[in-house]
Protein backbone atom coordinates (compact mmCIF):
# COMPACT_ATOMS: atom_id res chain seq x y z
CA UNK A 1 0.00 0.00 0.00
CA UNK A 2 1.16 3.47 -0.66
CA UNK A 3 1.93 5.81 2.14
CA UNK A 4 -0.96 8.08 1.37
CA UNK A 5 -3.64 5.45 1.68
CA UNK A 6 -2.36 3.74 4.79
CA UNK A 7 -4.65 4.37 7.69
CA UNK A 8 -1.98 4.06 10.29
CA UNK A 9 0.15 6.92 9.11
CA UNK A 10 -2.34 9.75 9.22
CA UNK A 11 -3.20 9.11 12.85
CA UNK A 12 0.35 9.76 13.89
CA UNK A 13 0.35 13.25 12.47
CA UNK A 14 -0.06 16.07 14.87
CA UNK A 15 -2.35 18.05 12.61
CA UNK A 16 -5.78 16.43 12.40
CA UNK A 17 -6.77 17.62 8.94
CA UNK A 18 -3.43 17.06 7.22
CA UNK A 19 -4.83 14.65 4.62
CA UNK A 20 -7.74 16.93 3.79
CA UNK A 21 -5.49 19.96 3.46
CA UNK A 22 -3.16 17.98 1.26
CA UNK A 23 -6.14 17.11 -0.95
CA UNK A 24 -7.17 20.75 -1.39
CA UNK A 25 -3.62 21.92 -2.04
CA UNK A 26 -3.00 19.15 -4.57
CA UNK A 27 -6.16 19.84 -6.52
CA UNK A 28 -5.51 23.58 -6.50
CA UNK A 29 -1.98 22.91 -7.72
CA UNK A 30 -3.23 20.59 -10.45
CA UNK A 31 -5.73 23.26 -11.45
CA UNK A 32 -3.06 25.95 -11.72
CA UNK A 33 -0.77 23.59 -13.61
CA UNK A 34 -3.58 22.68 -15.98
CA UNK A 35 -4.38 26.33 -16.55
CA UNK A 36 -0.71 27.09 -17.34
CA UNK A 37 -0.38 24.09 -19.68
CA UNK A 38 -3.68 24.46 -21.52
CA UNK A 39 -4.80 28.12 -21.14
CA UNK A 40 -6.72 27.94 -24.39
CA UNK A 41 -8.32 24.61 -23.78
CA UNK A 42 -10.20 24.97 -20.52
CA UNK A 43 -13.08 23.00 -22.02
CA UNK A 44 -10.79 19.98 -22.18
CA UNK A 45 -9.76 20.44 -18.53
CA UNK A 46 -13.38 20.83 -17.51
CA UNK A 47 -14.26 17.57 -19.26
CA UNK A 48 -11.27 15.95 -17.59
CA UNK A 49 -12.61 16.93 -14.18
CA UNK A 50 -16.00 15.35 -14.89
CA UNK A 51 -14.35 12.09 -15.92
CA UNK A 52 -12.04 12.25 -12.89
CA UNK A 53 -15.10 12.19 -10.66
CA UNK A 54 -16.24 9.06 -12.47
CA UNK A 55 -12.83 7.44 -11.91
CA UNK A 56 -13.01 8.33 -8.20
CA UNK A 57 -16.49 6.88 -8.11
CA UNK A 58 -15.25 3.66 -9.72
CA UNK A 59 -12.40 3.47 -7.22
CA UNK A 60 -14.92 3.33 -4.38
CA UNK A 61 -16.50 0.11 -5.64
CA UNK A 62 -13.61 -1.48 -7.54
CA UNK A 63 -10.63 -0.33 -5.53
CA UNK A 64 -12.13 -0.28 -2.05
CA UNK A 65 -14.70 -3.08 -2.32
CA UNK A 66 -13.18 -5.29 -5.01
CA UNK A 67 -16.31 -5.17 -7.19
CA UNK A 68 -15.41 -5.76 -10.84
CA UNK A 69 -17.47 -3.54 -13.10
CA UNK A 70 -17.41 -2.54 -16.75
CA UNK A 71 -20.67 -0.65 -16.65
CA UNK A 72 -19.86 2.27 -14.44
CA UNK A 73 -20.57 4.91 -17.09
CA UNK A 74 -24.26 4.12 -16.58
CA UNK A 75 -24.21 6.00 -13.25
CA UNK A 76 -22.50 8.96 -14.89
CA UNK A 77 -24.73 9.01 -17.96
CA UNK A 78 -28.07 8.64 -16.19
CA UNK A 79 -27.18 11.59 -13.96
CA UNK A 80 -26.05 13.66 -16.92
CA UNK A 81 -29.36 13.01 -18.70
CA UNK A 82 -31.30 13.74 -15.52
CA UNK A 83 -29.51 17.05 -15.05
CA UNK A 84 -29.95 17.92 -18.72
CA UNK A 85 -33.66 17.31 -18.55
CA UNK A 86 -34.02 19.16 -15.25
CA UNK A 87 -32.23 22.15 -16.74
CA UNK A 88 -34.33 22.16 -19.88
CA UNK A 89 -37.37 21.72 -17.64
CA UNK A 90 -36.61 24.93 -15.78
CA UNK A 91 -34.27 24.11 -12.89
CA UNK A 92 -31.32 26.26 -13.89
CA UNK A 93 -29.56 26.93 -10.62
CA UNK A 94 -26.17 25.11 -10.87
CA UNK A 95 -25.97 24.02 -7.23
CA UNK A 96 -29.49 22.67 -7.43
CA UNK A 97 -28.58 20.86 -10.64
CA UNK A 98 -25.63 19.26 -8.87
CA UNK A 99 -28.17 18.03 -6.32
CA UNK A 100 -30.28 16.56 -9.13
CA UNK A 101 -27.20 14.75 -10.40
CA UNK A 102 -26.37 13.42 -6.94
CA UNK A 103 -29.89 12.12 -6.40
CA UNK A 104 -30.05 10.49 -9.85
CA UNK A 105 -26.59 8.96 -9.37
CA UNK A 106 -27.39 7.68 -5.89
CA UNK A 107 -30.58 5.99 -7.05
CA UNK A 108 -28.92 4.46 -10.12
CA UNK A 109 -25.99 3.37 -7.96
CA UNK A 110 -28.22 1.75 -5.35
CA UNK A 111 -30.22 -0.14 -7.97
CA UNK A 112 -27.27 -1.38 -10.01
CA UNK A 113 -25.30 -2.09 -6.83
CA UNK A 114 -28.17 -4.16 -5.45
CA UNK A 115 -27.95 -6.32 -8.58
CA UNK A 116 -24.21 -6.41 -9.18
CA UNK A 117 -22.99 -7.06 -5.63
CA UNK A 118 -25.23 -10.13 -5.32
CA UNK A 119 -22.64 -11.93 -7.43
CA UNK A 120 -18.89 -12.46 -7.43
CA UNK A 121 -16.19 -12.80 -10.05
CA UNK A 122 -17.03 -13.27 -13.71
CA UNK A 123 -20.84 -13.34 -13.33
CA UNK A 124 -20.51 -9.99 -11.56
CA UNK A 125 -18.43 -8.55 -14.38
CA UNK A 126 -20.82 -9.79 -17.04
CA UNK A 127 -23.81 -8.45 -15.14
CA UNK A 128 -22.16 -5.03 -14.88
CA UNK A 129 -21.60 -5.01 -18.64
CA UNK A 130 -25.22 -6.04 -19.20
CA UNK A 131 -26.49 -3.18 -17.01
CA UNK A 132 -24.24 -0.74 -18.82
CA UNK A 133 -25.44 -1.95 -22.21
CA UNK A 134 -29.06 -1.83 -21.09
CA UNK A 135 -28.72 1.79 -20.04
CA UNK A 136 -26.90 2.62 -23.28
CA UNK A 137 -29.64 0.96 -25.32
CA UNK A 138 -32.34 2.85 -23.40
CA UNK A 139 -30.49 6.12 -23.91
CA UNK A 140 -30.51 5.43 -27.62
CA UNK A 141 -34.18 4.39 -27.82
CA UNK A 142 -35.83 6.88 -25.46
CA UNK A 143 -35.05 9.78 -27.74
CA UNK A 144 -37.83 11.93 -26.28
CA UNK A 145 -35.89 12.03 -22.99
CA UNK A 146 -32.30 11.67 -24.20
CA UNK A 147 -32.31 13.07 -27.69
CA UNK A 148 -31.20 9.67 -28.94
CA UNK A 149 -28.13 9.70 -31.15
CA UNK A 150 -28.36 13.47 -31.62
CA UNK A 151 -27.84 13.96 -27.92
CA UNK A 152 -29.65 16.19 -25.48
CA UNK A 153 -28.84 19.82 -26.19
CA UNK A 154 -29.91 23.26 -25.03
CA UNK A 155 -28.70 22.84 -21.46
CA UNK A 156 -28.08 26.41 -20.28
CA UNK A 157 -27.73 26.74 -16.53
CA UNK A 158 -27.91 30.08 -14.71
CA UNK A 159 -24.75 31.84 -13.53
CA UNK A 160 -23.02 30.14 -10.59
CA UNK A 161 -24.19 31.78 -7.32
CA UNK A 162 -25.99 34.26 -9.55
CA UNK A 163 -22.64 35.92 -10.33
CA UNK A 164 -20.49 33.87 -12.68
CA UNK A 165 -21.96 33.25 -16.11
CA UNK A 166 -20.87 30.10 -17.99
CA UNK A 167 -18.71 31.75 -20.66
CA UNK A 168 -17.59 30.50 -24.06
CA UNK A 169 -13.98 30.15 -22.87
CA UNK A 170 -15.13 27.75 -20.15
CA UNK A 171 -13.47 29.84 -17.43
CA UNK A 172 -16.42 29.64 -15.09
CA UNK A 173 -17.00 26.01 -15.98
CA UNK A 174 -13.38 25.16 -15.22
CA UNK A 175 -13.18 26.93 -11.87
CA UNK A 176 -16.61 25.72 -10.80
CA UNK A 177 -15.71 22.12 -11.69
CA UNK A 178 -12.36 22.38 -9.93
CA UNK A 179 -13.97 23.64 -6.73
CA UNK A 180 -16.57 20.88 -6.84
CA UNK A 181 -13.85 18.29 -7.42
CA UNK A 182 -11.86 19.62 -4.47
CA UNK A 183 -14.89 19.44 -2.18
CA UNK A 184 -15.79 15.91 -3.28
CA UNK A 185 -12.18 14.74 -3.06
CA UNK A 186 -11.76 16.03 0.48
CA UNK A 187 -15.04 14.45 1.59
CA UNK A 188 -13.96 11.16 0.05
CA UNK A 189 -10.53 11.30 1.67
CA UNK A 190 -12.33 11.37 4.96
CA UNK A 191 -14.94 8.84 3.94
CA UNK A 192 -12.45 6.13 2.93
CA UNK A 193 -10.65 6.46 6.26
CA UNK A 194 -13.86 6.03 8.22
CA UNK A 195 -14.71 2.78 9.99
CA UNK A 196 -17.15 2.12 7.15
CA UNK A 197 -14.38 2.57 4.58
CA UNK A 198 -12.12 0.24 6.54
CA UNK A 199 -14.86 -2.36 6.65
CA UNK A 200 -15.26 -2.13 2.88
CA UNK A 201 -11.56 -2.82 2.45
CA UNK A 202 -11.97 -5.78 4.78
CA UNK A 203 -14.86 -7.08 2.67
CA UNK A 204 -12.68 -6.75 -0.42
CA UNK A 205 -9.98 -8.87 1.21
CA UNK A 206 -12.27 -11.63 2.48
CA UNK A 207 -16.01 -11.33 2.74
CA UNK A 208 -16.46 -14.51 4.81
CA UNK A 209 -14.04 -13.10 7.35
CA UNK A 210 -16.07 -9.88 7.35
CA UNK A 211 -19.19 -11.87 8.16
CA UNK A 212 -17.25 -13.64 10.88
CA UNK A 213 -16.68 -10.35 12.65
CA UNK A 214 -20.42 -9.78 12.49
CA UNK A 215 -20.69 -7.56 9.43
CA UNK A 216 -23.57 -7.76 6.98
CA UNK A 217 -21.66 -7.71 3.72
CA UNK A 218 -24.36 -7.19 1.11
CA UNK A 219 -26.01 -4.05 2.54
CA UNK A 220 -22.59 -2.47 3.03
CA UNK A 221 -21.71 -3.04 -0.61
CA UNK A 222 -25.03 -1.58 -1.75
CA UNK A 223 -24.46 1.51 0.42
CA UNK A 224 -20.99 1.91 -1.04
CA UNK A 225 -22.44 1.57 -4.52
CA UNK A 226 -24.97 4.30 -3.74
CA UNK A 227 -22.17 6.60 -2.52
CA UNK A 228 -20.22 5.77 -5.64
CA UNK A 229 -23.33 6.65 -7.65
CA UNK A 230 -23.54 10.02 -5.90
CA UNK A 231 -19.94 10.81 -6.87
CA UNK A 232 -20.50 9.66 -10.45
CA UNK A 233 -23.65 11.79 -10.38
CA UNK A 234 -21.63 14.90 -9.53
CA UNK A 235 -19.38 14.12 -12.50
CA UNK A 236 -22.37 13.60 -14.79
CA UNK A 237 -24.00 16.82 -13.59
CA UNK A 238 -20.82 18.85 -14.18
CA UNK A 239 -20.44 17.29 -17.60
CA UNK A 240 -24.00 18.14 -18.61
CA UNK A 241 -23.87 21.70 -17.27
CA UNK A 242 -20.47 22.66 -18.61
CA UNK A 243 -20.73 21.00 -22.01
CA UNK A 244 -24.34 22.03 -22.55
CA UNK A 245 -25.03 18.73 -24.29
CA UNK A 246 -25.28 15.11 -23.22
CA UNK A 247 -24.47 12.48 -25.83
CA UNK A 248 -24.58 8.72 -26.01
CA UNK A 249 -20.84 8.61 -25.30
CA UNK A 250 -21.59 9.43 -21.66
CA UNK A 251 -23.23 6.01 -21.14
CA UNK A 252 -21.05 4.07 -23.58
CA UNK A 253 -19.13 0.87 -22.91
CA UNK A 254 -15.97 2.66 -24.08
CA UNK A 255 -16.40 5.20 -21.29
CA UNK A 256 -16.77 2.44 -18.71
CA UNK A 257 -13.71 0.60 -20.00
CA UNK A 258 -11.65 3.77 -20.26
CA UNK A 259 -12.25 4.81 -16.66
CA UNK A 260 -11.32 1.33 -15.49
CA UNK A 261 -8.06 1.63 -17.43
CA UNK A 262 -7.40 5.04 -15.84
CA UNK A 263 -8.04 3.59 -12.39
CA UNK A 264 -5.72 0.64 -12.87
CA UNK A 265 -3.14 2.97 -14.38
CA UNK A 266 -3.19 5.22 -11.33
CA UNK A 267 -3.61 2.48 -8.74
CA UNK A 268 -6.94 1.10 -7.54
CA UNK A 269 -7.82 1.20 -3.86
CA UNK A 270 -6.31 4.62 -3.43
CA UNK A 271 -8.03 7.94 -4.16
CA UNK A 272 -4.76 9.58 -5.11
CA UNK A 273 -4.17 6.79 -7.59
CA UNK A 274 -7.58 7.39 -9.13
CA UNK A 275 -6.91 11.14 -9.32
CA UNK A 276 -3.49 10.87 -10.92
CA UNK A 277 -4.45 8.00 -13.20
CA UNK A 278 -7.29 10.04 -14.58
CA UNK A 279 -5.24 13.22 -15.02
CA UNK A 280 -2.19 11.50 -16.55
CA UNK A 281 -4.19 9.32 -18.93
CA UNK A 282 -6.37 12.12 -20.23
CA UNK A 283 -3.57 14.62 -20.66
CA UNK A 284 -1.45 12.01 -22.41
CA UNK A 285 -4.37 11.10 -24.65
CA UNK A 286 -5.08 14.78 -25.35
CA UNK A 287 -1.50 15.62 -26.33
CA UNK A 288 -0.84 12.46 -28.31
CA UNK A 289 -4.11 12.59 -30.21
CA UNK A 290 -3.39 16.19 -31.20
CA UNK A 291 0.19 15.58 -32.33
CA UNK A 292 -0.40 12.25 -34.02
CA UNK A 293 -4.06 11.77 -34.96
CA UNK A 294 -3.37 8.49 -36.77
CA UNK A 295 -1.37 6.49 -34.30
CA UNK A 296 -2.45 7.95 -30.97
CA UNK A 297 -4.32 4.87 -29.84
CA UNK A 298 -1.18 2.82 -30.47
CA UNK A 299 0.82 5.15 -28.28
CA UNK A 300 -1.78 5.04 -25.52
CA UNK A 301 -1.62 1.25 -25.72
CA UNK A 302 2.16 1.30 -25.44
CA UNK A 303 1.98 3.60 -22.42
CA UNK A 304 -0.39 1.20 -20.70
CA UNK A 305 1.80 -1.81 -21.42
CA UNK A 306 4.82 0.06 -20.06
CA UNK A 307 2.99 0.97 -16.87
CA UNK A 308 1.65 -2.53 -16.32
CA UNK A 309 5.19 -3.90 -16.79
CA UNK A 310 7.02 -1.41 -14.61
CA UNK A 311 4.40 -0.37 -12.07
CA UNK A 312 1.85 -3.20 -11.99
CA UNK A 313 0.12 -1.76 -8.93
CA UNK A 314 -0.39 1.59 -10.60
CA UNK A 315 1.41 4.87 -10.97
CA UNK A 316 0.71 6.05 -7.44
CA UNK A 317 2.28 2.93 -5.97
CA UNK A 318 5.27 3.11 -8.31
CA UNK A 319 5.86 6.74 -7.40
CA UNK A 320 5.52 5.96 -3.67
CA UNK A 321 8.09 3.16 -3.93
CA UNK A 322 10.47 5.36 -5.88
CA UNK A 323 9.97 8.17 -3.40
CA UNK A 324 10.71 5.99 -0.38
CA UNK A 325 13.86 4.65 -2.08
CA UNK A 326 15.18 8.13 -2.79
CA UNK A 327 14.16 9.29 0.66
CA UNK A 328 15.91 6.39 2.35
CA UNK A 329 19.11 6.92 0.38
CA UNK A 330 19.04 10.59 1.27
CA UNK A 331 18.60 9.67 4.92
CA UNK A 332 21.65 7.42 4.95
CA UNK A 333 24.01 9.83 3.24
CA UNK B 1 -30.88 -22.28 31.70
CA UNK B 2 -27.21 -22.48 32.50
CA UNK B 3 -26.33 -23.81 29.06
CA UNK B 4 -24.55 -21.30 26.92
CA UNK B 5 -24.71 -23.34 23.74
CA UNK B 6 -26.98 -26.31 23.25
CA UNK B 7 -27.07 -28.60 20.22
CA UNK B 8 -30.03 -30.94 19.97
CA UNK B 9 -30.03 -33.78 17.45
CA UNK B 10 -28.21 -31.71 14.87
CA UNK B 11 -27.73 -33.43 11.53
CA UNK B 12 -26.20 -32.23 8.32
CA UNK B 13 -26.25 -34.13 5.05
CA UNK B 14 -24.82 -33.33 1.65
CA UNK B 15 -27.18 -35.13 -0.68
CA UNK B 16 -27.18 -38.70 0.57
CA UNK B 17 -23.97 -38.24 2.51
CA UNK B 18 -24.70 -37.77 6.21
CA UNK B 19 -21.73 -35.84 7.54
CA UNK B 20 -23.19 -35.06 10.97
CA UNK B 21 -25.86 -37.24 12.53
CA UNK B 22 -27.90 -36.58 15.65
CA UNK B 23 -25.31 -34.60 17.48
CA UNK B 24 -26.28 -33.25 20.88
CA UNK B 25 -24.08 -31.62 23.44
CA UNK B 26 -23.97 -28.62 25.74
CA UNK B 27 -21.43 -25.95 26.55
CA UNK B 28 -21.52 -23.99 29.79
CA UNK B 29 -19.61 -20.80 30.68
CA UNK B 30 -15.97 -21.60 31.44
CA UNK B 31 -16.03 -24.90 29.56
CA UNK B 32 -12.86 -26.11 27.89
CA UNK B 33 -13.94 -28.79 25.49
CA UNK B 34 -11.94 -30.52 22.76
CA UNK B 35 -13.59 -32.03 19.71
CA UNK B 36 -11.48 -34.80 18.25
CA UNK B 37 -11.99 -37.51 15.69
CA UNK B 38 -10.31 -39.17 12.74
CA UNK B 39 -10.00 -37.37 9.42
CA UNK B 40 -13.32 -37.07 7.63
CA UNK B 41 -15.30 -37.50 10.84
CA UNK B 42 -17.25 -34.29 10.13
CA UNK B 43 -15.55 -31.95 12.58
CA UNK B 44 -15.20 -28.96 10.30
CA UNK B 45 -18.76 -29.41 9.02
CA UNK B 46 -19.96 -29.35 12.61
CA UNK B 47 -18.09 -26.10 13.26
CA UNK B 48 -19.64 -24.62 10.12
CA UNK B 49 -23.09 -25.67 11.27
CA UNK B 50 -22.53 -24.14 14.70
CA UNK B 51 -21.07 -20.89 13.37
CA UNK B 52 -23.84 -20.44 10.81
CA UNK B 53 -22.01 -21.09 7.55
CA UNK B 54 -24.12 -24.19 6.90
CA UNK B 55 -27.73 -24.61 8.00
CA UNK B 56 -28.35 -27.97 9.70
CA UNK B 57 -30.53 -30.44 7.79
CA UNK B 58 -32.37 -31.10 11.04
CA UNK B 59 -32.04 -30.41 14.74
CA UNK B 60 -31.77 -27.15 16.68
CA UNK B 61 -29.13 -24.89 18.15
CA UNK B 62 -29.71 -22.64 21.15
CA UNK B 63 -27.48 -19.88 22.43
CA UNK B 64 -28.33 -18.72 25.95
CA UNK B 65 -31.76 -20.27 25.52
CA UNK B 66 -32.54 -18.48 22.22
CA UNK B 67 -33.09 -20.53 19.09
CA UNK B 68 -30.31 -19.58 16.66
CA UNK B 69 -30.85 -22.42 14.18
CA UNK B 70 -32.01 -20.06 11.43
CA UNK B 71 -29.67 -17.15 12.11
CA UNK B 72 -26.91 -16.23 9.66
CA UNK B 73 -23.24 -15.84 10.44
CA UNK B 74 -23.22 -12.10 11.34
CA UNK B 75 -26.21 -12.42 13.66
CA UNK B 76 -24.57 -15.28 15.56
CA UNK B 77 -21.31 -13.37 15.86
CA UNK B 78 -23.18 -10.42 17.34
CA UNK B 79 -24.68 -12.72 19.96
CA UNK B 80 -21.21 -13.86 20.96
CA UNK B 81 -20.73 -17.05 18.95
CA UNK B 82 -17.32 -16.60 17.36
CA UNK B 83 -15.00 -18.93 15.46
CA UNK B 84 -11.49 -18.97 14.12
CA UNK B 85 -10.53 -20.71 10.93
CA UNK B 86 -8.42 -23.78 10.28
CA UNK B 87 -6.66 -21.92 7.51
CA UNK B 88 -6.21 -18.32 8.55
CA UNK B 89 -8.70 -15.96 6.97
CA UNK B 90 -7.62 -12.44 7.66
CA UNK B 91 -7.90 -9.09 5.92
CA UNK B 92 -4.65 -9.58 4.05
CA UNK B 93 -4.06 -6.05 2.80
CA UNK B 94 -4.76 -4.39 6.15
CA UNK B 95 -2.32 -4.08 9.01
CA UNK B 96 -2.55 -6.34 12.06
CA UNK B 97 -3.85 -3.38 14.06
CA UNK B 98 -6.54 -2.58 11.50
CA UNK B 99 -7.66 -6.22 11.47
CA UNK B 100 -8.31 -6.15 15.20
CA UNK B 101 -9.60 -2.57 15.18
CA UNK B 102 -12.14 -3.49 12.54
CA UNK B 103 -13.48 -6.33 14.69
CA UNK B 104 -13.72 -3.98 17.67
CA UNK B 105 -15.45 -1.26 15.66
CA UNK B 106 -17.88 -3.76 14.18
CA UNK B 107 -18.73 -5.05 17.65
CA UNK B 108 -19.33 -1.52 18.90
CA UNK B 109 -21.47 -0.63 15.88
CA UNK B 110 -19.01 2.02 14.77
CA UNK B 111 -18.74 0.80 11.19
CA UNK B 112 -21.87 2.75 10.34
CA UNK B 113 -19.83 5.92 10.73
CA UNK B 114 -18.95 7.50 7.43
CA UNK B 115 -17.04 10.62 8.32
CA UNK B 116 -15.10 9.99 11.47
CA UNK B 117 -11.56 8.80 10.91
CA UNK B 118 -11.08 5.19 11.99
CA UNK B 119 -7.73 5.84 13.62
CA UNK B 120 -9.01 8.77 15.70
CA UNK B 121 -10.82 6.53 18.18
CA UNK B 122 -8.77 6.32 21.35
CA UNK B 123 -10.84 3.65 23.07
CA UNK B 124 -10.63 1.37 20.03
CA UNK B 125 -6.91 1.94 19.93
CA UNK B 126 -6.46 1.17 23.62
CA UNK B 127 -8.37 -2.03 23.13
CA UNK B 128 -6.39 -3.38 20.17
CA UNK B 129 -3.13 -2.39 21.78
CA UNK B 130 -4.14 -4.35 24.83
CA UNK B 131 -5.24 -7.40 22.81
CA UNK B 132 -2.13 -7.53 20.65
CA UNK B 133 -0.05 -7.05 23.79
CA UNK B 134 -1.79 -9.95 25.55
CA UNK B 135 -0.95 -12.23 22.64
CA UNK B 136 2.59 -10.94 22.43
CA UNK B 137 2.30 -9.46 18.95
CA UNK B 138 2.08 -5.75 19.78
CA UNK B 139 5.27 -5.11 17.83
CA UNK B 140 3.55 -6.31 14.64
CA UNK B 141 0.68 -3.82 14.82
CA UNK B 142 1.77 -1.74 11.81
CA UNK B 143 2.69 -4.66 9.58
CA UNK B 144 0.44 -5.73 6.73
CA UNK B 145 -1.04 -9.16 7.36
CA UNK B 146 0.22 -10.65 4.09
CA UNK B 147 3.75 -10.06 5.38
CA UNK B 148 3.25 -11.83 8.70
CA UNK B 149 4.57 -15.32 9.40
CA UNK B 150 1.98 -18.08 9.62
CA UNK B 151 2.26 -18.50 13.37
CA UNK B 152 1.81 -14.76 13.82
CA UNK B 153 -1.29 -14.88 11.64
CA UNK B 154 -2.75 -17.59 13.86
CA UNK B 155 -2.18 -15.39 16.90
CA UNK B 156 -3.82 -12.50 15.09
CA UNK B 157 -6.76 -14.75 14.25
CA UNK B 158 -7.14 -15.36 17.99
CA UNK B 159 -6.88 -11.64 18.68
CA UNK B 160 -9.74 -10.95 16.26
CA UNK B 161 -11.82 -13.66 17.89
CA UNK B 162 -11.25 -12.13 21.31
CA UNK B 163 -11.93 -8.61 20.03
CA UNK B 164 -15.50 -9.72 19.37
CA UNK B 165 -16.07 -10.41 23.10
CA UNK B 166 -17.13 -14.01 22.52
CA UNK B 167 -19.25 -16.01 24.89
CA UNK B 168 -18.53 -19.15 22.90
CA UNK B 169 -15.28 -19.43 20.99
CA UNK B 170 -14.79 -22.18 18.41
CA UNK B 171 -11.14 -22.80 17.61
CA UNK B 172 -10.62 -24.82 14.45
CA UNK B 173 -7.17 -26.41 14.82
CA UNK B 174 -5.53 -23.28 16.23
CA UNK B 175 -2.03 -24.80 16.14
CA UNK B 176 -2.22 -26.47 12.73
CA UNK B 177 0.66 -25.57 10.46
CA UNK B 178 2.37 -23.46 13.09
CA UNK B 179 6.16 -23.97 13.23
CA UNK B 180 7.39 -25.79 16.36
CA UNK B 181 9.10 -22.81 17.91
CA UNK B 182 5.93 -20.72 17.67
CA UNK B 183 3.45 -23.36 18.84
CA UNK B 184 4.05 -22.68 22.58
CA UNK B 185 2.91 -19.07 22.09
CA UNK B 186 -0.39 -20.30 20.67
CA UNK B 187 -0.80 -22.72 23.58
CA UNK B 188 -0.03 -20.01 26.05
CA UNK B 189 -2.57 -17.72 24.42
CA UNK B 190 -5.22 -20.41 24.53
CA UNK B 191 -4.52 -21.15 28.17
CA UNK B 192 -4.92 -17.48 28.98
CA UNK B 193 -8.30 -17.09 27.30
CA UNK B 194 -10.84 -15.35 29.57
CA UNK B 195 -12.09 -17.83 32.14
CA UNK B 196 -15.79 -17.11 31.69
CA UNK B 197 -16.07 -17.95 28.00
CA UNK B 198 -16.80 -21.42 26.68
CA UNK B 199 -14.18 -22.74 24.30
CA UNK B 200 -14.66 -25.59 21.89
CA UNK B 201 -11.44 -26.59 20.20
CA UNK B 202 -10.99 -28.94 17.29
CA UNK B 203 -7.56 -30.46 17.49
CA UNK B 204 -5.53 -33.39 16.19
CA UNK B 205 -2.61 -32.93 18.51
CA UNK B 206 -3.42 -35.08 21.54
CA UNK B 207 -0.80 -33.40 23.72
CA UNK B 208 -2.59 -30.13 23.22
CA UNK B 209 -5.96 -31.75 23.88
CA UNK B 210 -4.77 -33.20 27.19
CA UNK B 211 -3.25 -29.94 28.25
CA UNK B 212 -6.26 -27.85 27.37
CA UNK B 213 -9.46 -29.83 27.70
CA UNK B 214 -11.51 -30.66 30.77
CA UNK B 215 -13.92 -32.58 28.57
CA UNK B 216 -13.50 -34.35 25.24
CA UNK B 217 -16.02 -35.03 22.49
CA UNK B 218 -15.15 -37.68 19.94
CA UNK B 219 -16.71 -37.59 16.50
CA UNK B 220 -16.45 -40.60 14.19
CA UNK B 221 -18.34 -41.13 10.95
CA UNK B 222 -20.49 -38.11 11.72
CA UNK B 223 -21.67 -39.36 15.11
CA UNK B 224 -20.68 -38.36 18.59
CA UNK B 225 -19.32 -41.60 20.02
CA UNK B 226 -17.83 -40.37 23.27
CA UNK B 227 -18.17 -37.54 25.75
CA UNK B 228 -16.07 -37.54 28.90
CA UNK B 229 -12.81 -36.63 30.55
CA UNK B 230 -9.48 -36.73 28.71
CA UNK B 231 -8.38 -39.54 31.01
CA UNK B 232 -11.36 -41.70 30.06
CA UNK B 233 -11.07 -41.09 26.34
CA UNK B 234 -7.98 -43.21 25.77
CA UNK B 235 -9.50 -46.14 27.59
CA UNK B 236 -12.78 -46.10 25.67
CA UNK B 237 -13.07 -49.10 23.34
CA UNK B 238 -15.24 -47.27 20.75
CA UNK B 239 -12.76 -44.45 20.49
CA UNK B 240 -9.86 -46.86 20.18
CA UNK B 241 -11.65 -48.70 17.43
CA UNK B 242 -12.45 -45.51 15.52
CA UNK B 243 -8.88 -44.28 15.76
CA UNK B 244 -7.35 -47.68 15.17
CA UNK B 245 -9.33 -47.94 11.96
CA UNK B 246 -8.05 -44.64 10.68
CA UNK B 247 -4.48 -45.35 11.69
CA UNK B 248 -4.66 -48.77 10.05
CA UNK B 249 -5.88 -47.02 6.87
CA UNK B 250 -3.17 -44.44 7.08
CA UNK B 251 -0.43 -47.03 7.49
CA UNK B 252 -1.57 -49.24 4.66
CA UNK B 253 1.04 -48.98 1.90
CA UNK B 254 -0.14 -47.15 -1.17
Amino acid sequence: MTGLSTLAKTSDRAFPFAAELMGIVSIAALGVLGFLLFPDDLAFLTRLIGITLLVLSLDLVTGYCGVATLGHAALFGVSAYAVGNACIGGIREPILLLGVGIVAGTITGAISGALITRFRGLPQLVLSIAIGQLVAALANKLSSVTGGSDGLSGITPDPVLGLFRFDMYSRTAFVFSLVVLAVVFVLLLRFVRSPFGLLCRGIRDDDLRAQMIGAMVYPRLVIMYAVSGAVAGVGGALNAMTAGVVGLDSVSFERSAEVLVMLVLGGAGNLWGALFGSVVFQIFEHIVSATNPFHWMTLVGLLLIAIVLFAPRGLSHGVAVLWSKIFRRGGRA
Amino acid sequence: MTDLLALDKVSRAFGGLRVNENISFRLAPGDRVALIGPNGAGKTTLVNVISGGLPPTSGTLHLEGDDITRLGIPARVRRGLVRTFQVTRLFASLTAADNVALAIMQRKGLTRRFFSVATDMPDVRTEWEHLLGTLGIAHLARITVSQLAYGQQRLLELAIGLALNPKVLLLDEPAAGVPHDEAPKILEAIERLPADIAVLMIEHDMDLVFRFAKRVLVLANGRLIFEGTPQAVTADPDVRRAYLGSYADARRPA
